[in-house]
């Protein structure tokens, strides 16, 4: 990280960090993907007799399933937010890092969306709308509790601060 | 709220407008409107037929007889669509129903105008007709557009609207305006002449004959007629869109009024801009000009025909001394080329070889300024406290760099606000001190009704614990001045057409007449030459 993580440094002593049952959320996606495609190519190579391709196929899937693992848990560990007395932060992203900095009086509404999965394992999405479509707060991975004491804070306080445009 | 209504109703019974909105009543759209809104729907019928008619005496019949019953079925539904459109102006707000079999009922708060605009396309124009808009943050397209008003009568409720949402009695005469800019046609060609897009076409055209030539064949002329025909439509569109371009200033706020077949007349009541860009494409340095354009919340950007480019210019061309003038009214008391600014450090040259001398930022107490690009300059420029959110990013080869971006999200629209490749601690401090101005104008923000604000500058946000902040920013019309002498002043009676304008201005007639000639002087255009 060198210099830049001086510039994406938490406001206080360190981020909140978000549940690690979404690195296991995102792990099993990973492998609800690798899976089929592996043993799809594996069955179509050994089907036209080519076994070298299959072993490749199912080396390929193996190391990019090791990738991803890893991946998850750097993009997992990148997470964070921090709440302030006027505004919510986020940050995150591995690759190319992003902050975002939304006002409490800026906010619009408040998302909090669970897929099927994220509902098995009770984790849950928070997200911040403003009048910018460009705005991108979302928090993934947090506690249903978590989630709705953040959606009702942030609520009460874009209410309490509220600006017009 | 009984007061206003009482206020109002010996102004508008002495004024001899047929057209008294502010009455409350239901009002019913224009008569032409199934003519206005229906040609359009003849035109397409009468066009597939005449693709497919043979040539025969029967086929011309049929066409006829089908052509006729298309008109008939349109015009009854045009009948029905009218009758079940009613609108009124209810305290704060506008009621529109519509809808013949969905009824739709729709309430537009008028303290949360964006802009108004009346709009004119041709055939409304030769009829006599004229749309209203009214913009409000959030809606993918116009969240109440009435078509068609008459003229005078689409005058009128604008006035009457604005003067709601601006918080002074609703029979005060639409507010005077100065003229700041008027473009004329010829710079408005040569500007188009000299845009990217202009210039290629010359050079597909000069390339496809001496390639005809050189060949000896016209055949390749063929295949480029779609796109000459495509870059001919678009250059012709936005010369027609911005045609006549005139810039007047009210205290309404800005009214921008343009184009040859379609006109529009813009309304951008004061504090509506959330953003600003001031564009100088290469070849248009030579004679220093430029082109404005903003965000405005409620002009959906690039919604199909509506698109950025019809609503969001302010200026289309203007030497740049003009422009930065008409941007000192659209901000108060900014001076963009007052405002200091940081240029990157010199390893940003790796990401940006050619622009990174000429990319610089900064901010003073009232605007956040960007400026960038070597060949086609960009200026964005934002006021503290429209800034919806902040974001910082830096992708893998700004990080290894320790390069990164700050973005400042406004609503919507062509501007997007930002500073490129700045050093990374840096922009992280930018972004902090930025997040502190903002909250600091937040506070300081004047109420959605712009008139209010002379009223009770008080009462405004005095301290961290704030009431709701629409109840305080309303106060009733009525209600007598506190401080110094209010502008609008509140006695009811028919002595009363003074202008609601606090501004420097002479009064001048009131009324939605042409604006003052004196104006003209101060176009600024004459020095481009």
């Amino acid at each position: 990280m060198g210099g830049i993580g001086a510039a994406f440094e938490p406001p206080g002593e360190q981020w909140v960090r978000v549940s690690s049952r979404l690195r296991t959320v995102r792990r099993i996606t990973l492998l609800l993907l690798l899976l089929p495609l592996s043993v799809i190519g594996v069955v179509l190579a050994q089907a036209f007799g080519a076994t070298v391709i299959g072993v490749v196929v199912a080396l390929a899937a193996v190391a990019a399933g090791a990738i991803g693992w890893s991946a998850v848990e750097r993009n997992w560990r990148a997470w964070g937010y921090a709440e302030r007395a006027d505004d919510l932060l986020v940050v995150r992203g591995v690759l190319t890092r992003r902050l975002v900095v939304v006002p409490y009086g800026r906010m619009q509404f408040v998302d909090v969306t669970a897929g099927p999965l994220e509902r098995r394992f009770r984790i849950a999405r928070v997200q911040l709308h403003t009048a910018a479509a460009a705005t991108d707060a979302t928090i993934p991975g947090l506690v249903p509790a978590e989630a709705a004491r953040l959606r009702d804070r942030l609520a009460a306080l874009g209410e309490a601060r509220s600006a017009g445009l | 709220m009984s007061e206003p209504g009482e206020v109002s109703r010996p102004a508008v019974s002495e004024r001899p407008e047929p057209p008294h909105h502010a009455d409350g009543e239901w009002h019913r759209l224009h008569p032409l409107t199934p003519l206005a809104r229906g040609w359009t729907v003849v035109a397409a019928v009468l066009f597939v037929l005449t693709q497919n008619v043979s040539g025969t005496a029967a086929g011309w019949t049929a066409t006829g007889v089908l052509l006729a019953g298309a008109v008939v079925v349109g015009l009854i539904y045009g009948l029905f669509s009218w009758w079940f459109t009613r609108y009124r102006i209810e305290e704060d707000a506008l009621r529109l129903d519509t809808g013949v079999i969905f009824r739709r009922s729709r309430r537009v708060r008028l303290d949360r105008l964006q802009a108004v605009d009346v709009v004119r396309p041709l055939i409304a124009r030769l009829l006599g007709l004229a749309e209203l808009r009214l913009e409000v943050a959030g809606g993918s397209s116009s969240e109440a557009p009435l078509a068609y008003l008459s003229e005078r009568n689409a005058q009128v409720l604008r006035a009457t609207l604005l003067a709601r949402a601006a918080g002074v009695r609703p029979d005060a005469p639409e507010a005077d305006e100065q003229v700041l800019v008027r473009v004329p046609p010829d710079a408005l060609i040569r500007s188009q002449l000299l845009s990217g897009s202009a210039i290629f076409g010359i050079l597909l055209v000069i390339a496809l004959i001496s390639g005809a030539i050189g060949l000896h064949t016209p055949f390749i002329f063929i295949g480029a007629v779609p796109t000459l025909i495509a870059l001919a439509t678009s250059e012709f569109r936005a010369f027609s869109t911005h045609f006549d371009f005139v810039v007047a200033e009210s205290a309404d706020g800005l009214r921008l009024r343009h184009g040859l077949l379609e006109h529009r007349s813009q309304t951008v009541p004061p504090g509506r801009v959330q953003a600003l860009r001031i564009v100088q494409p290469l070849l248009w340095r030579r004679w220093d000009w430029v082109k404005v354009e903003v965000n405005v919340a409620g002009y959906a950007p690039g919604g199909g025909e509506d698109g950025t480019s019809r609503t969001s210019v302010l200026l289309p061309v203007a030497p740049r001394a003009t422009a930065l003038g008409v941007v000192g009214r659209v901000l108060p008391g900014v001076d963009i080329d007052a405002v200091a600014l940081v240029g990157l450090p010199v390893r940003a040259r790796w990401v940006r070889p050619i622009g990174w001398r000429f990319a610089a930022c900064g901010a003073d107490e009232r605007v956040f300024v960007s400026k960038r690009g070597r060949l086609r300059r960009e200026l964005d420029v934002i006021a503290h406290g429209k800034v919806q959110s902040l974001r910082l990013s830096s992708g893998p080869i700004r990080r290894r760099l320790g390069l990164a971006t700050v973005h400042l999200d406004s609503t919507p629209g062509p501007v997007k606000v930002h500073a490129p490749d700045r050093d990374a601690v840096e922009a992280r401090r930018i972004v902090e001190a930025q997040a502190e101005r903002d909250r600091t104008a937040r506070r300081a923000a004047g109420p959605e009704r712009w008139m209010t604000a002379h009223v009770q500058p008080a009462h405004i946000h005095t301290g961290p614990a704030q009431p709701a902040p629409d109840q305080v920013d309303q106060p009733p019309p009525s209600e007598p001045p506190p401080g110094p002498p209010a502008p609008s002043p509140p006695t009811p009676g028919p002595s009363a057409p003074s202008p609601p304008t606090p501004g420097p201005s002479a009064p001048v007639q009131p009324g939605p007449g042409e604006p003052a000639p004196a104006g003209a002087e101060r176009t600024g255009f004459d020095h481009a030459d």
